[in-house]
Parts: C-alpha cells; sequence; structure tokens
C-alpha cells in the first residue's frame, strides 16, 4: 500500500489543530468551523479507502490464503534507547486497528459536524475545533501504534486533549478540577502501564506488537521464569500494562474521572469519553491479546476487574439525576462488559473444544457497536440539553412531543444498548454472553444480570426524559428540535445503530485473522438475554412512563441504598480523603515542613553558628594598643619562660 | 669603687617594666607617650652598657645608641604633633575616646 | 589562538562587556542594542559550531574531542587554556547561548542600573562558556568560579523579595560546594601522572593515563561529586535552590537555572565519573540515594507551595535530581537521557522563570492563591505557561518526555533489586508532576479571576513574545525530532562508558 494515506490520515489531524490552534485567534468561527470539518472530513474519507483497502481488496499484504495479515505500513526510527530497544513511529493495518479507524473518523466526523450546531454561541470556538484535531490526531495515532511505546505516547497524548476538552469551560471552577482529576488519574494509571512496558520491554528488548503477539511463547520464555513476589514477572508486566488500560477505560477503581468529565462539551462526551478514548483501555487489552493468553493470571484479573465494574456502573446509573452522568455510568458498565469479554477469550481448549477467538471477537464488535449506539445517545442528550438548559431529568420529561427527532434516535439508542432485536447491541452482546458462558456460567449469568440492569436504568431514563410529566417551565421557554447540523449526526447514528448488527462482523476481526461465521445461539443464550432485557425495560415501563409515587416509594424502602448508589458509593469520598488529607495534608505538607525547618535550617545554622562564633572572638581584636601589649607582654614572658624550663 | 654590670642593668629593668605598666595603664596619650620612651631610653642604656663591659673595643652600641636618640626625637616629634592634632579636633587626649577609625 | 572557534566564545562575552563599558547608562537602546547583536552573534555561533561538529563527525573524524587547541598559561603547575568540544558540550553550548538569547529579551526593561546588569549577566555568560569549552580542570574550575561571583551581585541588588538573605545563601552555598571541588580537583592533579610524570591538567591525558589508586578515587569521588552536585542542587545541599530562584530577576533565574545548575550534572560526568571511574563503580549507590530521594522529595515539595518561584524551584531540584540519578545509573542510555533532560529542563526552567518574570511584573505578586483566571486575561502567556507546564510533566511531543523516558529505560537496564527500586521510584515522579503542574495551571490560569484589578492588565509585547517563541521552540524540536541529539550525545559517551566497563 502506498503510504501517502495513511500519513495523511495522520498529517491532515495535526495540521488542522496547529492552523486552528495558531491561527485560530484571527480567523472567523465559520471559517474555523468549516475547516475543521472539511479536514476531518477528509481525514474520515481517507480512513474509510484505506479500511476498506485492508478488508476487501485481497492484497497479498493483507490477507493471505483467507487469513488476514498485520502490515505495517511504514515503521520510522524516533528514537533510539538501545541498540535494540527502538522507538518507532509508523502505521500499522490489521484487522482491529482498520475497525477503529473506522470507528474513530466516523463519530468524529459527527461530532464535528454536530458542535457546529451546538458549540456555536460559545467563546473559544476555534480552539474547541483545534483540539478535537489533537483529539482526533491522538487517537488514530494509538490505533495505528505499531508498538507498545508509540501507543504509550499518544495514550498520554489523547490523555492531554482529553484534558483540554474536559476543561474547555475553563471559567468553571467544576470543569476545572473535572480536568485536573481526569489527567491526575489516567496518569496514575499510566504510571503502571509505563512500568508494565519498563518490565516488557527489559526481557523482550522489542517495543513492537507484530514481534510480540507473533510469538507469545518467546516472549514467555525470555522472561525465563522470573518471579517477583510470587507472580510471575511476565504477570506483573502485563496487569501493570492492564492498569493503564484501567485508567482510561475508567474501571473500578480508578472509574472516579469520568462521571466528572462530564463537565465538557457533550460532543466532547460522546467523542472521548464514550466512543473512543475510553475504549483504549479495550483496544490495548485487544492489541496485546496473545501475549495475555499465555499468562493465563493477567487475563483472569482483566475478567474480574471487569465483572466488577460492569455491576457497580449498572447500579449506580440507576440512582443519577444527571442525564450525561447516567450515560456515563452505562459507558463505564459497557466497557467492563467488553472487558469481561476479552477476558474470557481464553486461548485454551475447555473440554477439547477451543473457543478462544469468540470473546475476542465479540468484545471488538461490541466495541464497534456501543461506540456507534453510545455517541448516538450522547449526541441525543445534548440535544436536549441544548433544548431545556440542564442536565437534569427533573427539569425534563414529557419531551417526545418537542423534540421528536431526538425522541426517535434516543429510543432507537436505547433500545440498542437494551439489546433488543434487531437492533445492532443484540448482536454483539449475544456474542459476548456466548463466550461468557463458553467460559463458565458463573460469568454468563452474572453479565446477563447486568444486562438486564442496563436495560432498565436505560428505560428509566428514557421515560423520565420523554414520558413522565410533561414539566412546567416548558409554557415559558418551549423546547424544540436541535438545528440541522445537530439532526443530520443523530439521524445517521440512528440508522447505524439499527443496522449494524447484521453484519457478518466474524468475517472482518478476530484475534488471528481466520474469519469466524456468527452463528446466533438462540436457545441458550438469545432468548434468555432478550427476556431479561425485556423484564429490565417492562419494570422501568411500569415505574417510569407515567408519573407515579412508585419510584418514591421504592427509594424510601431503603433509602441508605439509593443515598449510597447515588453517591456512587462514596469512591469520590475516599479518594478525596487519601488525596487531600493524606497525600497532601500529610505527605506534602510534613515534606516541606521537614525541608524548611530541618535541612534549611541546618544550612542556616551553618552560617549562624560561623556568625556567632566569630562575634564572640571579635573582642580580642580590640583596635586597643595597650590590650595588644598587654597579651604580647604575657606571652613573651611565657615564651620565655618555657624557654627557660627548657634550657635547664 | 668599680661598679658591676648589674648596678646598670636593674635600673634599665625597672625603667623597661615601669614604662611597660605605663604604656598598658595609662589612657591619656601624653602619658602613653612619656611610657614609651622610658621604654626606649632602658633600652639605650642596655645597649651602651653592654658596649662598655662586653666589646670595649668597639664603638658600636654608642653609636647605635645615639642613632636610636636621634630617631626617637623626632618620632616623638610627629607623635606630639599627631597628638596636638587629635587635641584639637575632639578636645581630650584619652585614648578610649578615640575609636572614629575603629569599625 | 583565535583562528579556533571554541575561544569566541569566550571572546565575544569580553567585547560584550566592553562594548557595553563603553555606553552610557541612561542610553537604554545602546545597551540592549549590543546585547541583542552580541547574544545573537553567539546563538549563531553555536548553531554553526553545531553544523560543523555534525559534519566533522558525519565524515567519520572519531576523535574524543574536536576543535581541540592549548595554549600554556602557567607553566610551573603546567596549567592551560585548553579547549575541544565533544557532541555533549556542543549541545550545552547551544542551550547556553538559546537562554542568553531569551534572558537578554526578557530582561528588556530591567531597572535600576542596566548597564551594570548587563555587565553582570555578560560576565556570568563568559564563565558558562568557558566552562563548557575547556578541557582543562583548571580553567573548569575557574570558569565556574566567574560564573558563581556575579550571581550574587545580580541577586543582591536587581532580586526581590529577601534578596540579600538569599544572595548570601546561595553564594556560600555554592562557594562550599567549590570548596570540595577545589580539594577533588587538587588531589586528581597531583595524582595525574604515574610516578615521576608531567602532572597534567588535561582532562583526556588525565583519563588516559588512569593512575588514580582506588583508594584515592573513592575519596575524589566524593568531593567532586558532592562539589558539583551542590550546584546540581542534590539533596540535602539543594536549600539554596527555592531561596536564590525566588529572589532572582527573571533573567538570572533563567540562567541560573536553565544553565548554571547544568554545570553541575555536566561536571559530575565529565570530571567525576570520567576521571574515577572505579569509585564511580563503587560509590555510584550512595548518591543514587540521594538523588532518588531528591527526585521524589522536591516533587512533594513542590505540591504544596504557593509562590510559582518556589513551585518551580523544588521542581528542579526534582527534575535535577533526575539528571545527577540518570548520570549514576552509568550506562549509555540513561547518560544520554541525563543529557536530554539537562537540555530539556534547562529550556523548560527558562521558560517557566521567563513566563513568571513577566506573570509578576504585571501582577506584582508570585502567590497562586491571590491571582485566578489570567488565561482570560493573557492567553497568550497562559497558553505558552500550559506549554512549559506540560513540558515539564513529560508530555509527547515536547522535549520532557523524551528526556524522562530516556532515563528510566536506561535506568531500568540495570537489573538488580536495588536500582529496581528507585527506578520505579523515580517513575512515580511523573505522576506527582503532574499534580503539582495541574494545581499551578489550574489556579493561576483557569477559573474565574481572584483580583478584579488583573482585568485591566495586558498581554505580552512583541519582545517577551520573541523570548518565549524561542524556547518553546527549542523545545518542541527535541520533542518531536530526539533521535539526532539523542545519537549525537549517545557517540559522545563512548569514551566515558569505556572508561566505566574498564574496571570493573
Amino acid at each position: 500500500m502506498d503510504i501517502t494515506l495513511p500519513i495523511l490520515i495522520l498529517a491532515i489531524p495535526i495540521t488542522m489543530f496547529l492552523v486552528l490552534g495558531i491561527g485560530g485567534v484571527k480567523m472567523s468561527r465559520k471559517l474555523a468551523g468549516i475547516l475543521g470539518i472539511c479536514g476531518l472530513g477528509t481525514t474520515a474519507v481517507l480512513a474509510y479507502i484505506v479500511a476498506l483497502t485492508y478488508y476487501f481488496s485481497g492484497d497479498a499484504n493483507f490477507i493471505i490464503d483467507g487469513v488476514r495479515q498485520q502490515y505495517q505500513v511504514f515503521d520510522v526510527t524516533w528514537l533510539a534507547f538501545t541498540q535494540r530497544l527502538v522507538v518507532n513511529i509508523g502505521f500499522l493495518l490489521d484487522p482491529i486497528s482498520a475497525l477503529m479507524l473506522i470507528v474513530i473518523t466516523t463519530i468524529s466526523f459527527m461530532v464535528h459536524l454536530y458542535s457546529w450546531g451546538y458549540m456555536e454561541h460559545e467563546p473559544g470556538f476555534q480552539r474547541y475545533y483545534a483540539f478535537l484535531s489533537l483529539f482526533t490526531f491522538s487517537m488514530l495515532g494509538l490505533v495505528v501504534a505499531t508498538n507498545i511505546f508509540q501507543m504509550y505516547i499518544f495514550w498520554e497524548l489523547v490523555g492531554v486533549s482529553s484534558y483540554l476538552l474536559i476543561g474547555f469551560f475553563y471559567k468553571l471552577p467544576s470543569a476545572v478540577s473535572a480536568s485536573k482529576k481526569a489527567f491526575i488519574v489516567t496518569r496514575f494509571a499510566d504510571l503502571g502501564f509505563l512500568i508494565g512496558i519498563l518490565i516488557l520491554s527489559y526481557y523482550t528488548e522489542t517495543f513492537n506488537f507484530v514481534a510480540m503477539t507473533n510469538n507469545p511463547a518467546a516472549v514467555l520464555q525470555e522472561f525465563g521464569g522470573a518471579t517477583f513476589m510470587g507472580a510471575s514477572l511476565l504477570t506483573w508486566a502485563m496487569v501493570l500494562i492492564f492498569t493503564g488500560g484501567m485508567g482510561k477505560s475508567a474501571m473500578l477503581p480508578l472509574h472516579i474521572w469520568l462521571p466528572d468529565a462530564m463537565e465538557g462539551p457533550t460532543p466532547v462526551s460522546a467523542l472521548i469519553h464514550a466512543a473512543t478514548m475510553v475504549v483504549a483501555g479495550v483496544y490495548l487489552v485487544a492489541r496485546m491479546f496473545p501475549v495475555y493468553c499465555v499468562v493465563d493470571a493477567s487475563l483472569t484479573f482483566v475478567c474480574y476487574v471487569g465483572a466488577a465494574t460492569a455491576f457497580y456502573a449498572a447500579v449506580v446509573a440507576c440512582a443519577q439525576i444527571d442525564i450525561k452522568r447516567v450515560l456515563a455510568f452505562s459507558t463505564i458498565s459497557q466497557i467492563a462488559f467488553m472487558m469481561v469479554s476479552l477476558g474470557c477469550a481464553y486461548d485454551l481448549p475447555i473440554e477439547g473444544v477451543h473457543y478462544s477467538g469468540l470473546g475476542y471477537m465479540a468484545g471488538m464488535f461490541h466495541l464497534f457497536t456501543h461506540a456507534m449506539f453510545k455517541a448516538l445517545l450522547f449526541l441525543g442528550a445534548g440535544a436536549l440539553i441544548h433544548a431545556v438548559h440542564s442536565n437534569n431529568y427533573t427539569a425534563m420529561g414529557g419531551l417526545r412531543k418537542y423534540m421528536p427527532i431526538t425522541h426517535w434516535t434516543f429510543l432507537i439508542g436505547c433500545l440498542a444498548i437494551a439489546g433488543i432485536w434487531p437492533f445492532a447491541g443484540f448482536f454483539s452482546k449475544d456474542e459476548m454472553l456466548a463466550a461468557m458462558f463458553n467460559r463458565h456460567w458463573f460469568w454468563g449469568a452474572w453479565m446477563m444480570m447486568v444486562a438486564g440492569l442496563t436495560a432498565f436504568y436505560m428505560f428509566r431514563l428514557y421515560f423520565l426524559v420523554f414520558w413522565w410529566e410533561e414539566n412546567p417551565h416548558y409554557k415559558e421557554h418551549k423546547p424544540h428540535d436541535a438545528p440541522w447540523q445537530m439532526s443530520v449526526p443523530l439521524i445517521i447514528l440512528a440508522a447505524v445503530s439499527f443496522c449494524c448488527g447484521w453484519i457478518d462482523f466474524g468475517q472482518f476481526v478476530t484475534w488471528n485473522g481466520v474469519p469466524y461465521h456468527i452463528h446466533i445461539e438462540w436457545v441458550k443464550v438469545a432468548i434468555p438475554s432478550l427476556i431479561v432485557a425485556i423484564c429490565g425495560i417492562a419494570l422501568a415501563t411500569k415505574m417510569y412512563m407515567k408519573k407515579n409515587d412508585l419510584p418514591t416509594k421504592v427509594k424510601d424502602f431503603w433509602p441508605t441504598l439509593w443515598e449510597a448508589a447515588h453517591r456512587r458509593f462514596y469512591w469520590d469520598e475516599i479518594y478525596m480523603f487519601i488525596t487531600h488529607k493524606i497525600i497532601f495534608g500529610i505527605i506534602c505538607k510534613s515534606i516541606a515542613w521537614f525541608d524548611r525547618h530541618v535541612i534549611d535550617a541546618t544550612m542556616d545554622a551553618f552560617a549562624t553558628i560561623t556568625q556567632k562564633a566569630s562575634y564572640a572572638i571579635r573582642g580580642m581584636q580590640s583596635g586597643s594598643i595597650q590590650a595588644y601589649v598587654l597579651w604580647y607582654f604575657f606571652g613573651a614572658i611565657i615564651l620565655a619562660a618555657i624557654t627557660w624550663l627548657c634550657l635547664i | 669603687m668599680d661598679l658591676s654590670m648589674l648596678w646598670y642593668l636593674v635600673p634599665s629593668v625597672i625603667m623597661l617594666v615601669c614604662g611597660i605598666y605605663g604604656f598598658i595603664t595609662r589612657k591619656n596619650l601624653i602619658a602613653i607617650l612619656i611610657s614609651l620612651e622610658l621604654m626606649l631610653n632602658s633600652a639605650d642604656l642596655n645597649f651602651v652598657v653592654f658596649n662598655r663591659y662586653l666589646f670595649p673595643g668597639s664603638m658600636d652600641g654608642m653609636v647605635f645608641t645615639l642613632f636610636a636618640i636621634a630617631i626617637a626625637a623626632a618620632e616623638t616629634a610627629i607623635a606630639i604633633a599627631i597628638i596636638i592634632n587629635i587635641y584639637r579636633s575632639i578636645g581630650n587626649t584619652d585614648i578610649t575616646e578615640i575609636n572614629k577609625l575603629k569599625y | 589562538m583565535f583562528g579556533n572557534i571554541l575561544i569566541w566564545f569566550v571572546v565575544i562575552p569580553v567585547i560584550m562587556m566592553a562594548g557595553l563599558g563603553l555606553c552610557r547608562n541612561s542610553s537604554m537602546n545602546a545597551i540592549r542594542s549590543v546585547m541583542v547583536v552580541c547574544s545573537t552573534v553567539l546563538l549563531g555561533l553555536s548553531i554553526w559550531l553545531c553544523c560543523d561538529f555534525l559534519s566533522l563527525r558525519a565524515a567519520g573524524v572519531d576523535d574524543e574531542m574536536l576543535f581541540t587547541g592549548s595554549w600554556m598559561w602557567y607553566a610551573p603547575l603546567n596549567i592551560h587554556l585548553a579547549v575541544g568540544v565533544d557532541g555533549i558540550s556542543v549541545l550545552m553550548l547551544m542551550l547556553s547561548s538559546v537562554i542568553v538569547f531569551a534572558g537578554t529579551f526578557a530582561s528588556w526593561k530591567i531597572s535600576p542600573l542596566p548597564k551594570n546588569f548587563f555587565l553582570w549577566f555578560a560576565l556570568l555568560s563568559t564563565g558558562v562558556f568557558g566552562f563548557f569549552i575547556s578541557i582543562d580542570i583548571f580553567t573548569m574550575f575557574m570558569f565556574y568560579e566567574v560564573a558563581l561571583i556575579p550571581m550574587y551581585l545580580l541577586i543582591g541588588v536587581w532580586g526581590t523579595g529577601r534578596k540579600e538573605y538569599s544572595a548570601m545563601k546561595l553564594t556560600l552555598m555554592l562557594m562550599g560546594g567549590s570548596a570540595f571541588l577545589m580539594l577533588g580537583l587538587l588531589g586528581i592533579y597531583w595524582h595525574s601522572a604515574p610516578e615521576g610524570g608531567q602532572l597534567t591538567w588535561n582532562i583526556l591525558e588525565i583519563s588516559h593515563n588512569a593512575s588514580i589508586d582506588p583508594d584515592w578515587q573513592k575519596m575524589l569521588f566524593c568531593f567532586t561529586f558532592v562539589g558539583f552536585g551542590v550546584l546540581g542542587a542534590m539533596f540535602p545541599f539543594h536549600t539554596w535552590s527555592p531561596d536564590g530562584h525566588a529572589c532572582a530577576p527573571t533573567a538570572v533565574s533563567m540562567l541560573h537555572a536553565g544553565v548554571l545548575m547544568k554545570l553541575g550534572g555536566y561536571g559530575c560526568f565529565r570530571i567525576a565519573i570520567f576521571l574515577l571511574p572505579q569509585a564511580a563503580n563503587e560509590l555510584a549507590w550512595i548518591f543514587i540515594i540521594l538523588t532518588g530521594i531528591s527526585i521524589v522529595y522536591g516533587a512533594f515539595s513542590a505540591c504544596v507551595q504557593t509562590d510559582l518561584k518556589y513551585i518551580n524551584a523544588y521542581s528542579s531540584v526534582s527534575h535535577c535530581g533526575m539528571v545527577l540519578f540518570a548520570i549514576l545509573m552509568l550506562n549509555t542510555t540513561a547518560m544520554t537521557g541525563a543529557i536530554l533532560q539537562m537540555l530539556s529542563h534547562g529550556l523548560m526552567t527558562a521558560l517557566f522563570f521567563a513566563l513568571i518574570g513577566m506573570i509578576y511584573g504585571r501582577t506584582h505578586t508570585r502567590d497562586i492563591r491571590q491571582m485566578g483566571g489570567l488565561m482570560r486575561i493573557m492567553p497568550y502567556l497562559g497558553v505558552c505557561y500550559m506549554i512549559a507546564g506540560f513540558a515539564s510533566l513529560g508530555l509527547p511531543g515536547l522535549s520532557g518526555f523524551v528526556a524522562e523516558m530516556t532515563i528510566f529505560f536506561g535506568s531500568f537496564q540495570d537489573a538488580d533489586t536495588f536500582h529496581r527500586i528507585f527506578v520505579i521510584a523515580a517513575t512515580c515522579s511523573i505522576v506527582i508532576t503532574a499534580v503539582y503542574i495541574l494545581r499551578v495551571v489550574g489556579k493561576l490560569l483557569l477559573g474565574p479571576v481572584q483580583d478584579k484589578h488583573h482585568l485591566e492588565l495586558t498581554d505580552a509585547t512583541w519582545f517577551e513574545r520573541l523570548a518565549t517563541v524561542t524556547l518553546i521552540v527549542c523545545i518542541a524540536g527535541i520533542g518531536c525530532f530526539p533521535n539526532w541529539i539523542n545519537e549525537t550525545i549517545q557517540f559522545s559517551f563512548k569514551p566515558i562508558i569505556a572508561a566505566i566497563q574498564g574496571v570493573i
């Protein structure tokens, strides 16, 4: 493949960033918006060309005997640490990176278009587009990384773009602290990632994904059974690398930044905190998947973390008032779903059957469908917020009559996420659940329960916003559907969410490139999961469709639980305590005190002692000749006496 | 009567000690100057005595003494001049008062 | 003698001083023109030197030092004015000239006594340049002292706050360091040749002779390392840095944190490790502990400071700790990282101090609690501050990332538990750095405006923009295209690594 297109895919967004970032001040808003949208549109077209060429051209670089290959379009040296440990910047095409190219550019383009309407009156419009371009560049660089260090580089860059975009409304203290929190929490996770890379690269002496994943057994061998605290060092490395993913993908206990990240503009939440950046953790595990497979402990760890997070986030989502927070927790829960799916795609024959690829394929499939319908839901939420100027569902209700487009598209999104046939979420969730059941019935059952909760809280949200009771404020300020820049993306995404489940995904993305034919196991998985989802929806309908006092009764039945769920089980308070009270209050303060009052005081003490001593002996240098003579006289006598004594 | 050397040296020592004592304890510049002269003279006396008794053949000590007396006279003149100037500027000749150039 | 390009690095600052001497104190324009012309010439000269150097290397000239020259200065002690550069010195010269250039523009409106300020400033740069071109340890030491003394007056006269105290503290502590250093250097001199040979101060000859016996090496290593370590703000000898930087005027902070602190790191590997390799191998662990403490300790201390300059000074302690830490790892990658970190930290702190100076010049306070929302009022300075902050917390694409990663990956090559623990502790600093940088950015630049009077303030002027843009371009340049610098440095480390491996 010609390297021009891949280079352009990366070059256009970063150029746009520089142009809009440096020249944006002097530009009109319209020009900046058009530039941003056109730039991203071009990138999207190019990305589609590259991805579709990869999937369909049948080129020998991409597919050999029906097996999809990993192909490095280019890979140039960026920094050579040692002779062998060299950081390259490159462009890797393989099933998942091509998939991500499509996902990122599609959602990003939709968001660019949508923002034109949504952000129209905000100051700093040009800056906003610049940051969006920066983010798109970093995310594209992340997914096409040929080596883990390149991934780390872009991993940091997406972190910063996320920081800048969350803090876009920088005059609001809440936005500032949310952005700070997001950055620091993910930074902390990246520390684990970095240490993981340090360990891994020390033993394998390479950063390259292809080299590591094509021969995971060799990786295991290079570690040579080194252990640390009971676990093998490779397990440690893989778990630490996954820590990075936990941070970015907001897994328990590093999830706390994502709900706060909703302080950013809503289109940004759709792009970064729902569809693309937060799935980077899933992508990372998928990228290193063969290596994870040879150390089953780390994959099991992924599974446990995912399962716990999925349940936790689903429960919390049931008790939120802010619609964006509901969606945020829903995102956390869905990403955890993908994690569990990957964790269950364990490469060992179970009862003689090789189930390895299913969970991987399903996880990626869900990543794809989830990106579409979650972006749709967020953009829908944006349209709602745009209409009523509040994030809370208490300011909404009965909106279906006022905002028909938003209503229908939102409903499609809800049905898709709840996993109702024939919407996209049904197919991907079905495959994931099948993979989990194959691994162990517990994972399947557990996650099916989470799926039921998902259906419940999504429809709770849907009914509270669009049904329930009409809000009296509408009389003063009548809500209406959004302008075309915002509606068009909604409709496109709704159409995609409606039908993208029918794609025979296994033909495109599998862990080893060998196509896999998806077949829906109706009896064992699909029908039970449909029943669970419909039960969830039915419960939500009963409770929230018409205004009634059932929700209040449920709340009062066990108020502490509701309060705890509403306060997200006090994770933020715990973190606040650790960071502010312990780290700032005790560690930092005491070190600063120690520095001033012990170290510095010691240095000052040297000076003070010298000064005091010189003051003390200063009297001897009185300048009075008589005193000197006296000293001299006695000195002479003493010397004489000594001399005399010595002589006799 | 043939005087031994001791008869000259003892007064000389007494003179020197008086001079030292005066130099250390006096506060008046004139008194200090006088004490200084006493010490100088005791040294001169020693020169003469040693020359006379130990090296009667040579005249070095005598010449040196004359030279020292001449120098002492010049020195005293300068010292007196300084003292007079100090007296004019600060009104007395007490050395504890003369500390303007100190520190 | 004047045919050697390196001599001009010392001659031009001297000409600069002469030119300033001719100016009248009141004619600001004349003073500025002299400074701008000379600092531009220096910058041009250093770029020329760099190109020349790289083309010579490309042509396959692989001597340890290029452009060497040696002129007898004081025959009885065999002191020469010996000059020569390798890749590292070339980069350091470039760094210094960039910072002198930026510093000139950052102190465009210095008062009072602009002429005297720039005279001392020029003397300071003479010392710095002289240090980097010397390969004779006596002249090196002399230039080191030349660079130290003007600092006292620059802080004491043009500083702010408790300037007399800080100036005295800084000078005395650094002088104390150089007392140790002098002892170490004399010791090296007296053992510089085998029994009966001609004693020498020349670094290359000393390393070639390798005649210092191990017991002496240990003692001398401690003396020289501590001596240079004081200047490199090594724990527990770092306390001059917060006070000194806080009180110094902008350009002096820039030059001091940007270049002078690098003298410490440079001396550590050029003298302490290169000439005393055996002791370095045996005693490195002591200093790894101290510098490891510096890294984390500095970062934690920075978290609770409220004065912008104190935050930056403690962050310098942390970053410079990283330099010494990496040097002590004694392998090519880590040491390369150390040099990258010197460059990166030099540019980045210079930028920080320049910006702090500019902000202070407008708001007349450096207390972050009294400021807020400056991004809205002075967007240019705000953006620059954020870029500096991102460079400091290691954002890819800016220099800090490249340096830190090279250090971490290099340091991790030592496979024993002791080194591993300290490397992992050092990596933790990336999180703490993020905490204090974002804390400052959040309080200072973002959020609501704290003080209504600040709304009337203006954004950067052209000379301030020039100063900051110069530094930002360098920071981004290193961050985006690090490999040529990396290769240059790695090549230059060959003799040092050979010396270390020769004794294992």
